[in-house]
Parts: structure tokens; C-alpha cells; sequence
């Protein structure tokens, strides 16, 4: 694959201008982590209406790769149910910047796809004790 | 001083088999790439003096310990060391370790501190910060300058505090920047402060005496100076004395019961376990390499390299160049808005290798203000051509980025 295959201008697009980056007061999900071999780190906050996504921002530092496709997946998630993006896989990422990645930069393309997910699934985790609790 | 002769390296690089797959290799500063000599000294002493040195009472084991102690003698006096001064060990990373673990710990305890710079790898950073937590002290850092070198102030500034031991990077793996560490080792020593020497990233690529530099310790890494994946530790006599053993089994002890122990004096209390013969072996070779092409034509050619490479790129409003232009054999840099590891890709497309990310220096990454950053780094079997291919690969990630 040629720099110009991978750098297409929409991912360039994304990385200078990324949708949905910012803070998001108010948030009910606040996740984050870093790529320990790069440095590059992702936060994603979501504000959580009705069990779907809604609203949801991103901040943080990485490579365009990683960049366009936390943030193509964030608009992609917003409006969702939460049960909905806590079953999305590697293929919904990898389908939303549609270009061919290869293994050393998967790391980046998903980077904020695990934020996400992870962030979603212990709030989950979390209504569900609540639940219980309550029972 | 033998008289600098440039170095062909054309030539050179054919004495490197890796090369064949036509790459352009620009992070030795990472890991260097082998020569034949030092491949063939590795497969040839397992092809025939392979045994188990110090213990066999055959001719073979015999020859295997020979093979070992004369591969001590060369790795020692390259360095200028004594034979008796040499720890082998698998990196400079768990040499820094075992000074921390043996000799710090015994020294610093509650208010002390361990002084280090801003410019060191992590691997100078995490031994001492974890002694010093253990026992209720704290690291101390000196600074550096906006070009990204040490004032002699700031560091006599810092050791008027007393750090129990002073440990820095001859060269740094960011920057560049090549500390005046003899002159940094005799200010330690005005106040009795020991000092630890990382010595990875200059000893590939220029002279070092560790008697001419009167540091206590020194470390450094067999691979990244053609050899072996094997680690360096070098102990001024008078240490080995204060410092305790590291891993205790086979080899190290004189007497054992299963209530107690005595172990070997000086370095041989350090030798636990079967050694890295092929190893040693190996990195003697790399010596013997190092040597015949000479220490003062590697460094005059490697930083001829990044002088070139700093100039070009210092030159380009676009880029951005990390550290001093008085620098050995690495320059450090970004382009534009683009991240490190696009510049990385992009060049690897054109089958030029070069390190992106932190460097193992997020401290140092934090100082500068950046997440990341581009490493081209020079060996022997660089050329200029390199460079000039690097250079127009960097052309190319700007026009793809539209910078």
C-alpha cells in the first residue's frame, strides 16, 4: 500500500480536523488509556440519555491513524444504544476508515475503539450491580 | 592519537550481511545491525569449544574457558578496565539495576537522594527511583538548557544537595548530546559522590577509558556496538568491595550448606549461574571489528552524519530538530503537524528504518512538550547516501501530509 492509499485525504481530513474532540461536561463515562510502545494516549467521555449515546467526545494525542478512526467511530456511535457499541469489534473500526492497516499500526487504528468499549462495558457492569443492588 | 582516516562505508557495509536485503537502516542507536566476523565467532565456538567454562576437567571445557577469559581481556581493555572489574550481565538495563539493588541500596536511606539528569532513558530513571522510595528518599534531576545540554552549574547546583550517587547518560539517546562527562565526574568526585556512567550510546561510537574518566561504574550494551546481546558492567575495584550479591546459585559461592553460605570475592561473587560464553565471544569480536576500522574514525564518520543530517534538516522551517548541533550519531525531529509514527510510516515505505515514539525518555519527551518524535541514528555502515535518501523520504511524507 503506497503513503498516498493510506493517507487519503479524508483521514487527513479527520487527524486535522477531528469531530467530537473535546470535553464533554456532565459525562457519565469517562475511559482512558495509552499505547505503551507509541505514547499515544485517547479519552473518551459519553453522556449516556435513555441507555444510548447521547453525546460523546474524544481528547487526546496520536498519530492520524489513530486520530480518524476514534473519531469516525465516535460519530458512528453517537445515537447508539450502549448494549449496541459494547458488542462493536475490531471489523466496525477497521470498516469505518476503510483503508488497509497493517499489524504494526492496528495498535493505532483501535486504540480508540478499546477506550470506548472498555468504557462502556463497566458502566454496564456497573447498572447491572446497581440492579442488583436494588433487587 | 591515531590519525583519522575516513572510513569507506561502501566497504564497510559489505562486511554486513544484513544489508544484502537492501534496507537503509537508520536506528542503530535502537540495536546495530552484526558483522560476519562477530556472526562467525558466535557460530564457531558453538561449532567447536562449546562446554561449560570454569567447570570441566576435559581439554574442551578447557579451550571454552580460554575462549572466555580472553574475550574478558579485550572487552576489559577496551574500555581500559581490569580484567577483574568486567560483570557480564544481559544488558546495560539490568547493569543500572544491579548497581541500584547492590550498591545503592546499601547507601541511601531516608532524606537521600540519587541524582540523575532530565535527559536520561528510562532505564536510568526507574533503578534509582524505586531504591529511593524503598527507603524513604527521593530522585533529584538536573536540568537541562533549552539546546538541550547540562550547565555545569546546574549540575554543581544539584550536588551541593549530596546525592548519595550521581548517574547519567554519556550520550544522550534523544538529543545527542554528548555529556563532558569527565569533567562532570570530577565535580561528583569534589564531593565524594559516586558516579555511574551509561555509557550505551557512546561507546559504539567513540573511544572510552574508564580510567581516563575515573567513573565508578559504567554500563553499556554489547548489541548495540555489533555484538551480542550481552551486558557490560564495569565496577571500579574499591566498589566491588562495598557492593553485595546480586542473584545468589552455582558459580558465585565458595562454601554451601543448606544453613548458610560464602560467596567469591571481587567480581566472581557476581557470576551466578552458566555464563554467556558466545556472548562475550561474540562482543569480543565486535571489538576486535571496532578496532581495526578505529575508534576515533567511527566517531569522526558517524558525526559527520548527523552534522549533515542536522543541517539539512535545521534548514527546513517545517521541521523541527531536537537538541544541540554539537551531537554524535542521531538526530531527532518532527514535521510539521505530522505524527511521529506517520513520518515513520512513510519512510518505511521507502525501506528507510528509523525509530518513532517516546525513545524510552517520557520525562525527557514531557520537557520538550511532545508526544513523540522521528530518531534517524548512524552506525559504520552508514553513507551519505543514506542520509540524502532519508532526506527525500522526508520530502515525500511532507507532500503527502500537504506540508
Amino acid at each position: 500500500m503506497s503513503a498516498e492509499e493510506m493517507y487519503k485525504e479524508i483521514i487527513l481530513d479527520y487527524y486535522r480536523r477531528p469531530r467530537n474532540f473535546g470535553q464533554l461536561p456532565n459525562a457519565d463515562i469517562i475511559s482512558h488509556d495509552v499505547n505503551t510502545s507509541c505514547g499515544d494516549e485517547i479519552t473518551v467521555q459519553v453522556l449516556v440519555k435513555d441507555g444510548n449515546v447521547g453525546n460523546i467526545r474524544f481528547t487526546g494525542k496520536g498519530c492520524a491513524i489513530c486520530m480518524a478512526s476514534t473519531s469516525m467511530l465516535t460519530e458512528y456511535a453517537l445515537g447508539k444504544p450502549l448494549e449496541e457499541v459494547a458488542k462493536f469489534n475490531k471489523g466496525v473500526v477497521l470498516g469505518l476508515i476503510s483503508i488497509p492497516i497493517s499489524c504494526v499500526r492496528l495498535k493505532c487504528a483501535l486504540l480508540g475503539f478499546k477506550v470506548l468499549k472498555v468504557g462502556v462495558c463497566q458502566y454496564l457492569g456497573k447498572q447491572l450491580e446497581a440492579e442488583d443492588g436494588n433487587k | 592519537m591515531a590519525v583519522v582516516q575516513k572510513l569507506n562505508a561502501v566497504q564497510v557495509q559489505k562486511d554486513f550481511p544484513f544489508f544484502r536485503q537492501g534496507l537503509i537502516y537508520l536506528d542503530s542507536a535502537a540495536t546495530s545491525q552484526k558483522p560476519r566476523a562477530v556472526l562467525n565467532a558466535v557460530v564457531g565456538f558453538y561449532e567447536s569449544n562449546n562446554a561449560n567454562v570454569n567447570r570441566g576437567m576435559y581439554q574442551l571445557a578447557e579451550k571454552a574457558t580460554a575462549k572466555y577469559d580472553e574475550a574478558r581481556r579485550i572487552i576489559a581493555g577496551f574500555i581500559g578496565a581490569r580484567d577483574d572489574e568486567l560483570i557480564f550481565v544481559r544488558n546495560a538495563t539490568e547493569a543500572i539495576n544491579m548497581v541500584a539493588q547492590c550498591f545503592a541500596r546499601n547507601v541511601v536511606g531516608a532524606g537521600d537522594s540519587v541524582l540523575v539528569t532530565e535527559m536520561e532513558h528510562h532505564s536510568n530513571i526507574l533503578p534509582w527511583q524505586r531504591v529511593a522510595r524503598e527507603k524513604g528518599g527521593r530522585l533529584d534531576v538536573v536540568p537541562i538548557t533549552e539546546r538541550g545540554v547540562i550547565e555545569i552549574s546546574a549540575l554543581r547546583e544539584k550536588l551541593a544537595m549530596r546525592p548519595k550517587l550521581f548517574a547519567f547518560s554519556h550520550v544522550s539517546n534523544v538529543l545527542g548530546t554528548v555529556n563532558p562527562a569527565k569533567e562532570f565526574i570530577a565535580e561528583a568526585h569534589k564531593l565524594k559522590i559516586p558516579v555511574l556512567l551509561d555509557a550505551s550510546q557512546s561507546i559504539p561510537s567513540m573511544p572510552i577509558d574508564v580510567k581516563g574518566l575515573d567513573c565508578d561504574f559504567l554500563v553499556f550494551s554489547g548489541h548495540k556496538m555489533l555484538g551480542p546481546h550481552i551486558g557490560v558492567l564495569y565496577v571500579k575495584r574499591e566498589f566491588l568491595e562495598r557492593m553485595s550479591p546480586f542473584l545468589v546459585g552455582g558459580g558465585m559461592v565458595k562454601e554451601v550448606t543448606f544453613e548458610s553460605a560464602t560467596f567469591k570475592d571481587g567480581q566472581e561473587k557476581f557470576d551466578a549461574g552458566t555464563f554467556d560464553v558466545p556472548g562475550a565471544v561474540g562482543l569480543a569480536a565486535a571489538i576486535d571489528y571496532l578496532k581495526k576500522i578505529g575508534m576515533e574514525n567511527v566517531q569522526a564518520h558517524e558525526e559527520e552524519l548527523a552534522r549533515y543530517a542536522y543541517d539539512v534538516l535545521a534548514k527546513d522551517p517545517a521541521i523541527t530538530v531536537y537538541g544541540p548541533r554539537d551531537r554524535l550519531n542521531l538526530v531527532s525531529f518532527n514535521v510539521g503537524d505530522m505524527h511521529a509514527h506517520d513520518v515513520a510510516a512513510i519512510l518505511d515505505e521507502a525501506g528507510i528504518c528509523v525509530r518513532a515514539g517516546h525513545h524510552c525518555a517520557q520525562p525527557l519527551m514531557r520537557r520538550l512538550g511532545i508526544p513523540a518524535c522521528v530518531r534517524a541514528s548512524f552506525g559504520v555502515y552508514n553513507t551519505k547516501e543514506d542520509v540524502d535518501a532519508l532526506i527525500a523520504a522526508i520530502g515525500k511524507a511532507k507532500k503527502v501530509f500537504g506540508i
